[in-house]
């Protein structure tokens, strides 16, 4: 038999060099008597030495490595030679890591988990008290208890978080000192913890005031932070008196006369009850806005963050209106700002149109969508919300008064014309909405970014652009005061049936 | 009236601030203080410093800067007409607190709330001072949680969201009317709006520009929200709908259920009958049903409340009994993931093992399932539920037992 004794400090490093070369020489694991800081005496240490296997260097995946290193870390002493006889079996392929059917790997990934929890609850813990010092550096000491040999594993994260501080965290095997900013660990000489700090005081202040005694749960509060840690913690000498009291105060609580709410609150009801009721419209542009801004007129106010009324200047000759809120319309208020707004963007400007010279809104103001996990899956608006939205969109067209309206898409040109129907054979033309101001029917830009097909997606590309590049020259440019009429030929997409267009707009003009 | 010692204003305004659930210190940037020039980490796993005895964790220090306010809100302890004592602190104090407490180990960070006095942008405006002071002055690289007031300036919550790891905002009610009838000041739209308002600015953060230089992190580790449950008539059905809402909405990393708990000092609006623990119990098993097991609100609430004997995921295939048993070594993914007693790790873990051999019914335990609930549900090598799935007294086995109701 061959005994192998690792030290207190650098433990699981003198493992793994010990382990590697044990299996280098070909060493059994049950010819090894693994033991930490002094020899066992164990009986069968002189015992023969069992005939050695064939030497190999030891292969392991990377997360084998790390479990295997935290479940050293473990209390139990027979876990050096468990790991050692793992790590062969591992390098020899007769086992799979992570096979929970395998008692050994079973057992060393549920001694890893409890290191793991030990040193988490160490984090969570350790309570410093203040130290005088005569140095810049501020210092701190703790004592703690933890239940496996863990400091090692553990103490770097304290060098990570109190960077600034000098401290030093005592237990009862070994201690650690952070001094000028290295770690340091030595075996515990003296186990006293350190004096009272006073701020100890304002914490039990803090814990006691925290504490809501209407719901006591003392099974849920023990289960994560056990007796066991309770001596080393300031606030623990409170727990057993706040349990007491609590049914008292929750009790007194409930018997309390609740208070009578004040004359104010109906006040302040009846004024929001008020500021809800519809009013009949009349005003500004922007008091129509402000109304639209509280608008139930159907159920899709509920889901949506807001309306997203139109934008631009009251007296712009072109208006666009698109088919409802997107995504990002719906979270920033404005019309026009998501991807398909982009496309949208880009076309006006390479039509030679000012984007701030023209009026864009949405026949429908709100977004209606399905939730789908973090994200919000687009829903086509039905009639009854896009006729809801059209006193709205109505609205908008009184007080603008353009000279040409865009329809992008089906739901706008709906909304405008009466029916959605049969777009992309109308689309380039130029119709009439009901009280005859010209509509030019066109693709909306979303329908466009839809298309799978990249020829496709040219090729509407291509023809939506055309289609603005009409409005543009019908609208005159976007500019208030422009001349409506004046189509050249070759701005215009090559398609027969603009002759009907134009007829139809100088009807509707 | 003598000045209030810092002891005291901490009493007033801890006490005030619990309640308010969120303890969460995880995500975020990661950030140390290994050069020596700062104080305090944060990212990765939060840690819980302490458990009160109601059983809730400690890990920030939770406090208001004020309990004085404007404002009337039924449920809260801190309305204006509420007869609790006041106190407000100074910016050095809060700063001095949390200093003190965070190189004690006593706490992750700090999670800040108010009052609201005067206006929303003076209160916002102080609230920012404070992070802005620890970060800036006290080299503070802890977590610090926010809570936005929804009518603040822009650009106090641009400032805000630099400082703070997390922003939230509490919807407070699960319907807007019920919001209008408890807290007649506070606005639904506005809050969404709000909430809307940090989204767009967390995704702005996180585009690189053109030259490929990372912008400041706004708020980076999200937002979150809080409903108080109870405290009006609406549902489970109507609460859970709402969080599936604010999920697809505004990207919240939580929305925390608060079940209306008695205050000192109530108002007569409320509900004289608190609601069980366990509604709020249930409320987060559905919400991390919905999120991570790919459940569907109609499926878990169909008759509006939860039950409260079993859980959401249980309840389900008890009513659902025709899509089990489900066998562990064929069934998709989704299947495995609704059988009762398999968590999303055990189900992970199953899919990783059954690539290399037939899983059998002792397995299932050392993978973590919990084979009291998952046994009528499953088909495993060396196990058939037989008529176990579809037998009558299956949710006797699992609900408390019948409780004799007294007769006097």
């Amino acid at each position: 038999m061959r005994e192998v004794v690792l030290p207190v400090i650098g433990t699981v490093a003198a493992w793994r060099r010990e382990a590697r070369a044990l299996a280098r020489a070909g060493v059994r694991p049950e010819a090894v008597v693994w033991s930490v800081g002094a020899e066992t005496g164990d009986l069968f240490a002189g015992g023969p030495v069992a005939p050695a296997a064939e030497g190999r260097e030891l292969r392991l995946p990377r997360a084998a490595i790390e479990t295997i290193e935290s479940a050293l870390c473990h209390s139990d002493p027979e876990r050096f030679a468990r790991a050692y006889a793992t790590v062969l079996r591992l390098t020899d392929g007769t086992v799979r890591w992570g096979d929970r059917s395998d008692p050994a790997i079973r057992r060393i990934l549920h001694q890893a988990k409890a290191v793991r929890r030990d040193i988490h609850k160490m984090h969570a813990f350790v309570r410093f008290r203040e130290l005088p010092s005569d140095r810049p550096r501020r210092a701190f000491a703790a004592w703690f208890e933890p239940e496996h040999p863990i400091v090692e594993a553990a103490t770097p994260f304290f060098a990570r978080r109190f960077g600034d501080m000098d401290w030093l965290i005592a237990t009862p095997s070994v201690t650690a000192r952070f001094i000028g900013g290295s770690l340091t660990f030595t075996e515990t000489l003296d186990a006293a913890p350190p004096p009272e700090d006073a701020t100890e005081d304002l914490w039990r202040t803090y814990y006691a005031s925290i504490f809501n005694p209407a719901r006591l749960m003392v099974r849920a509060m023990q289960s994560e932070m056990p007796k066991k840690y309770w001596k080393n913690l300031p606030e623990a000498r409170l727990i057993s008196e706040l349990i007491r009291e609590a049914p008292r105060r929750a009790a007194e609580m409930q018997a309390a006369l609740p208070t009578e709410p004040p004359a104010r609150r109906a006040q302040v009801a009846r004024e929001m009850a008020r500021r809800a009721e519809v009013v009949p419209v009349v005003g500004t542009l922007e008091e129509v806005k402000a109304q639209a801004d509280r608008c139930t007129r159907c159920a899709l106010h509920g889901p949506a963050t807001q309306t997203v009324f139109g934008e631009g200047p009251q007296d712009a000759a072109l208006m666009f209106v698109g088919e409802q809120a997107g995504d990002t319309e719906d979270l920033s208020g404005r019309p026009f700002v998501g991807p398909a707004g982009q496309v949208f963007e880009t076309a006006l400007q390479s039509a030679g149109v000012e984007c701030r010279g023209v009026y864009v809104t949405n026949a429908v103001k709100h977004f209606k969508f399905v939730p789908r996990g973090k994200r919000r899956i687009h829903q086509r608006p039905d009639a009854g919300e896009v006729e809801a939205c059209r006193w709205w969109l109505d609205l908008e067209r009184r007080h603008v008064r353009p000279r040409l309206i865009v329809a992008l898409g089906a739901t706008a040109c709906a909304a405008l014309t009466g029916s959605g129907k049969d777009l992309l054979r109308r689309r380039g033309r130029i119709e009439a909405a009901g009280d005859g101001t010209p509509v030019l029917v066109t693709l909306h830009p979303a329908y466009i970014l839809r298309l799978p097909d990249a020829a496709q997606r040219a090729a509407a590309l291509a023809a939506f652009r055309a289609d603005i590049a009409l409005a543009a020259e019908a609208g005159g440019g976007g500019q208030p005061g422009g001349q409506f009429g004046h189509q050249d030929q070759h701005a215009q997409p090559a398609d027969h049936q603009q002759h009907e267009g134009r007829r139809a707009a100088h009807d509707g003009a | 009236m003598p000045a209030r010692t810092l002891s005291e204003k901490l009493a007033i305004l801890s006490d005030a601030a619990k309640y308010d659930a969120s303890c969460a210190s995880s995500g975020g940037q990661r950030r140390d203080s290994r050069d020596g020039k700062g104080l305090g980490s944060s990212g990765g796993s939060g840690i819980c410093h302490a458990y009160a005895p109601d059983g809730r964790c400690i890990s920030l220090l939770k406090i208001l800067m004020t309990n004085f306010c404007i404002y009337d809100c039924a449920y809260c302890v801190n309305r204006a007409t509420s007869r609790v004592e006041r106190a407000r602190f100074s910016v050095e104090e809060v700063v001095k607190l949390t200093v003190e407490f965070y190189r004690r180990n006593y706490i992750e960070g700090l999670f800040l709330s108010s009052g609201i006095i005067r206006s929303p942008d003076d209160t916002m405006a102080d609230m920012v001072r404070i992070a802005r002071t620890l970060r800036e002055q006290e080299g503070f690289r802890g977590y610090i949680h926010l809570k936005t007031i929804p009518d603040a300036a822009p650009e106090l919550i641009d400032e805000a969201g630099r400082w703070a790891d997390r922003l939230s905002i509490n919807v407070e009610m699960p319907t807007e009317a019920g919001l209008n009838r408890l807290a007649p000041e506070k606005d639904a739209k506005g809050i969404r709006k709000a909430m809307a308002e940090v989204r767009l600015r967390r995704e702005a953060s996180r585009e690189a520009s053109y030259t490929g230089k990372r912008k400041a992190r706004f708020a980076p580790a999200g937002q979150s929200t809080q409903v108080i449950v109870g405290a009006d008539a609406a549902d489970d059905h109507a609460i859970l709908s709402q969080s599936t809402n604010l999920y697809a909405n505004y990207g919240l990393s939580r929305v925390y259920y608060s079940a209306f708990s008695p205050i000192p000092d109530a108002s007569k609006v409320l509900p004289l009958a608190r609601p069980p623990l366990l509604r709020e119990h249930r409320l987060y098993q559905a919400d991390w049903l919905l999120r991570f097991y790919g459940f569907e609100v109609g499926e878990i609430a169909s008759r509006g409340m939860l039950d409260l004997d079993v859980d959401p995921k249980l309840a389900w295939a008890l009513e659902n009994r025709a899509a089990f048993p489900v066998d562990v070594n064929r069934a998709a993914k989704e299947m495995l993931l609704r059988v009762p007693g398999f968590g999303t790790k055990t189900v992970q873990r199953l899919l990783a093992a059954r690539r290399h051999r037939t899983l059998r019914y002792e397995d299932l335990a050392a993978m973590g399932a919990v084979m009291k609930h998952a046994k009528p549900f499953i088909v495993a090598a060396g196990w058939s539920p037989r008529g176990l799935t579809d037998a009558a007294a299956l949710r006797a086995r699992f609900a408390p037992p019948p409780e004799q109701l007294s007769l006097f």
